[in-house]
């Protein structure tokens, strides 16, 4: 067999391959939101040393036993390696699913190692529940505002999201129903509520423990899932343990994460789901991964058995404890007037709301210039809500270098407030509130 | 060879994204690069490693408004780009238009003002005579940066207000400039023979007319075309007006210039950058392809120039 001659030189195959139909061009409609902002270019900057970055949600593992785990690594590389280092079960390494069980007792869960299905991070466990559920166009409920991930994941498979305002209680039972008569009025039934009960990311509040058992009630009544996502419940500050929607209602999805309470680089995450879903689940599962990493999941698998995880948990809690204090007394003490905050009782973030008119997002490039970061409001709201709120998170910096950034912060929102006041632009009005007693996330 | 990029302000993204493309450039082209940040640990390896040359590719702020170079020049380190007084000059886009103003060339009617004038005098009288002049729409721009970014058209005197806000963000004057129509075209001009060159023009179709943040570093969000759908006179002509600038405001190495060809055929000048985007979808690489050239080799080209340049004028 003769292969014919090309009818060009080699190196005309870069050009020819340039005139054809560029990459770009062959984009999924789907992927027309994924595109380069000035936003997240200001974040290059935010993860430089001399910025204070209010803005991520890193947890901190300085409090970590670092030479002890490296040995139970060491040796469990040594004796196990075969199987740690090789592919493994879809839904997950079954010790690591009855360990998982346990860790849930904790907040009152009663579950079957056979419901649980380990996932590479929650977040995982949230795209794939999506894409169990959601064709394009679908409703899906979540508190405003609401974790970014969840709505990226939402958007990603073509949901709409349809946000329940929330007060210092959490979300609101009445506001909820509210949405789902509208929705039902519509002949929409939403696929499912998504809720963060516990220290809500951004939010800072706890859902009562009153108001749980309507919202299940009420999503049960109008024929609605729920979607409970916890990965902060182990971290509360006054030792009060909320029990979890999924401990109220076994129909209920329930996610979980070792990011929080272990390692997040280690991504090792769960959901909990009703026999009817698991095998579906387990299905999508595979095709995305073909299993969690059995190394990983060993790991955590090994830590849980052999450290005090609950000591461990608690020092996590103490740090955070202490970190929320500074942010908190340096909000009460540097913000001016017009500006008002939540107060978490456990997590990482406290949610600000800014004087009227004053815009979160327009105002971030002079905070970088202050060397100072936080994430704006509209970035946790799918309908570009949240103009005048901003995310604080104290997890990571120092509470000395939190104090810091806070007083940055009040400088820059002073400049602001300057500035509009130049150009005859609402500032807050007089009698202006300041501090913690007006903590609803929602005034948008 | 080390490639500075990275910084502080607020375009350390776009200029991280030009390092890598260039340095990834320079290593196809057989040289050896090191990629350094500018920070408290730049000065120490400039004097420790000693590199046979830098090329900046730092933008905004310290990048492109002299600093850096000046540090370079203190440490007798041979660089790619504008000298430190030539980039002050330039850098400020007020200065730099004033210069071209005066030189005779084309850049739209514009009136700069820092936050306090407007605080001082009153801003909506202010504004009123801004308007007055420069009619709407109005082009808002912080002073100094790039990117576009805090750049904005502002189509209604009512928006006028938060959108200097939003401006004044990002710097604490604002350039406005009178909206010009036409045809939105970037020249590249690079010194890597015996004379300054101007590469192809590429033309900017940016989805609603505003060539914006998003427009520009979303690959796929903007057509470029190459060769300009303009006629041969207009290309030389914006050949000749880039070379103008580059030479006028003192320029070195390389440069770009971004302009618009107005409905009567003129060529304004919307400004001329001294430390042009090398990223992945950026004007001045794409000019280089357009002509058939290597973006490798230009830069080797430019980094043995600086070399020599540093040889002939140290002293003996």
């Amino acid at each position: 067999m003769t292969i014919p001659p090309s009818p060009h030189r080699p190196d005309d195959v870069e050009r020819i391959a340039a005139a054809a139909v560029a990459p770009t061009e062959r984009f999924a409609a789907r992927t027309s939101g994924m595109v380069a902002s000035e936003i997240r270019a200001l974040f290059a900057v935010a993860s430089r040393p001399e910025v204070v970055s209010l803005a991520g949600g890193m947890p901190n593992l300085a409090a970590l036993p670092l030479d002890s785990l490296a040995a139970e690594i060491g040796d469990l590389v040594a004796r196990e390696g075969q199987v740690a280092l090789q592919y493994g079960s879809a839904q997950g390494v079954p010790a690591l699913r009855e360990q998982i069980c346990d860790v849930m007792a904790e907040e009152g869960i009663q579950a079957d190692p056979n419901d649980v299905v380990v996932t590479v991070g929650s977040q995982m466990a949230l795209d794939l529940v999506t894409r169990l559920f959601c064709d394009p166009g679908d409703v899906v409920l979540a508190e405003g505002p609401s974790y970014v991930g969840a709505l990226g994941s939402f958007a990603a498979y073509q949901a709409q999201v349809v946000h329940v305002a929330m007060d210092a209680d959490g979300l609101v039972p009445e506001l909820l129903e509210e949405a789902l008569r509208s929705l039902a009025a519509q002949g929409i039934t939403p696929k499912f509520l998504y809720t963060i009960p516990n220290f809500h990311n951004p939010a800072g509040v706890t859902m009562a423990v009153a108001r749980r058992q309507r919202v299940l009630e009420l999503c049960a009544e109008f024929g609605v899932g729920v979607v409970e996502d916890n990965p902060y419940g182990l971290l509360g500050f006054s030792g009060v343990r909320y029990p979890a929607l999924r401990s109220l209602d076994r129909s209920v999805i329930y996610l979980g994460s070792f990011s929080k309470t272990f390692a997040s680089g280690l991504r090792v995450g769960w959901a909990v789901v009703p026999p009817a879903v698991r095998d579906r689940l387990v299905l999508a599962a595979e095709s995305a991964t073909l299993c969690p990493p059995s190394f990983t999941q060993m790991v955590v698998s090994r830590y849980l058995e052999k450290q005090d995880w609950r000591a461990q948990v608690k020092t996590f809690t103490e740090q955070y404890r202490e970190r929320r204090d500074a942010m908190l007394a340096a909000l009460e003490t540097y913000l001016p007037a017009g500006c008002t905050w939540t107060v978490p009782d456990g997590g990482f973030y406290v949610w600000l709301t800014l004087p009227e008119g004053v815009d979160a997002k327009a105002m971030l490039p002079r905070a970088v210039t202050a060397r100072v970061a936080y994430a704006s409001g509209t970035g946790f709201y799918a309908d570009g809500y949240g103009s005048r709120q901003l995310r604080l998170s104290y997890c990571y910096p120092t509470p000395e270098r939190i104090t810091e950034g806070v007083r940055r912060l009040a400088g820059v929102i002073e400049t602001e407030l300057e500035v509009r006041r130049t150009f005859g632009l609402p500032a807050s009005s007089a009698e202006l509130r300041r501090g913690s007693h007006t903590p609803s996330p929602d005034t948008a | 060879m080390a490639v500075l990029a990275g910084g502080l302000s607020h375009e350390r993204e776009v200029s991280l994204r030009s390092g890598r493309r260039l340095a990834g450039s320079l290593r196809a082209a057989g040289l050896e690069v090191r990629e350094w940040d500018a920070d408290a640990t730049l000065i120490a390896r400039l004097r420790s490693e000693r590199p046979d040359a830098a090329i900046v590719a730092l933008h905004g702020g310290e990048g492109e408004n002299g600093a850096i170079q000046a540090v370079l020049e203190l440490l007798g380190v041979p660089y790619v780009g504008t000298t430190s007084t030539a980039c002050r000059r330039a850098w400020d886009k007020p200065t730099a238009k004033a210069e071209l103003a005066r030189a005779g060339l084309h850049t739209p009617d514009w009136v700069a003002l820092p936050h306090t004038t407007f605080r001082e005098l009153g801003a909506q009288a202010v504004l009123d005579a801004m308007v007055d002049r420069l009619g709407l729409p109005l082009m808002l721009k912080p002073d100094q940066g790039g990117s576009a970014l805090g750049a904005q058209v502002v189509r209604a005197a009512a928006d006028l207000p938060a959108a200097m806000v939003s401006c004044l963000a990002y710097a604490d004057t604002v350039l406005a400039e009178r909206f010009v129509r036409g045809t939105e075209v970037a020249v590249s001009v690079v010194h890597d023979g015996a004379e300054p060159r101007a590469l192809p023009p590429i033309e900017v179709e940016a989805p609603g007319g505003v060539y914006d943040y998003t427009a520009r570093y979303t690959p796929g969000a903007t057509t470029f075309h190459s060769p300009v759908r303009l006629s041969a006179d207009t290309v030389a002509l914006l050949e000749r007006t880039a070379l103008e600038a580059h030479a006028l405001l003192g320029l070195r190495d390389v440069s770009r210039m971004d302009a618009v060809v107005d409905d009567e055929g003129r060529v304004q000048i919307l400004e001329v950058n001294v430390s042009p985007g090398l990223t992945d979808t950026s004007l001045l690489p794409m000019a280089v392809t357009a002509e058939g050239s290597d973006l490798g080799a230009v830069f080797a080209a430019l980094v043995e120039r600086s070399v020599s340049r540093e040889t002939l004028s140290a002293p003996r």
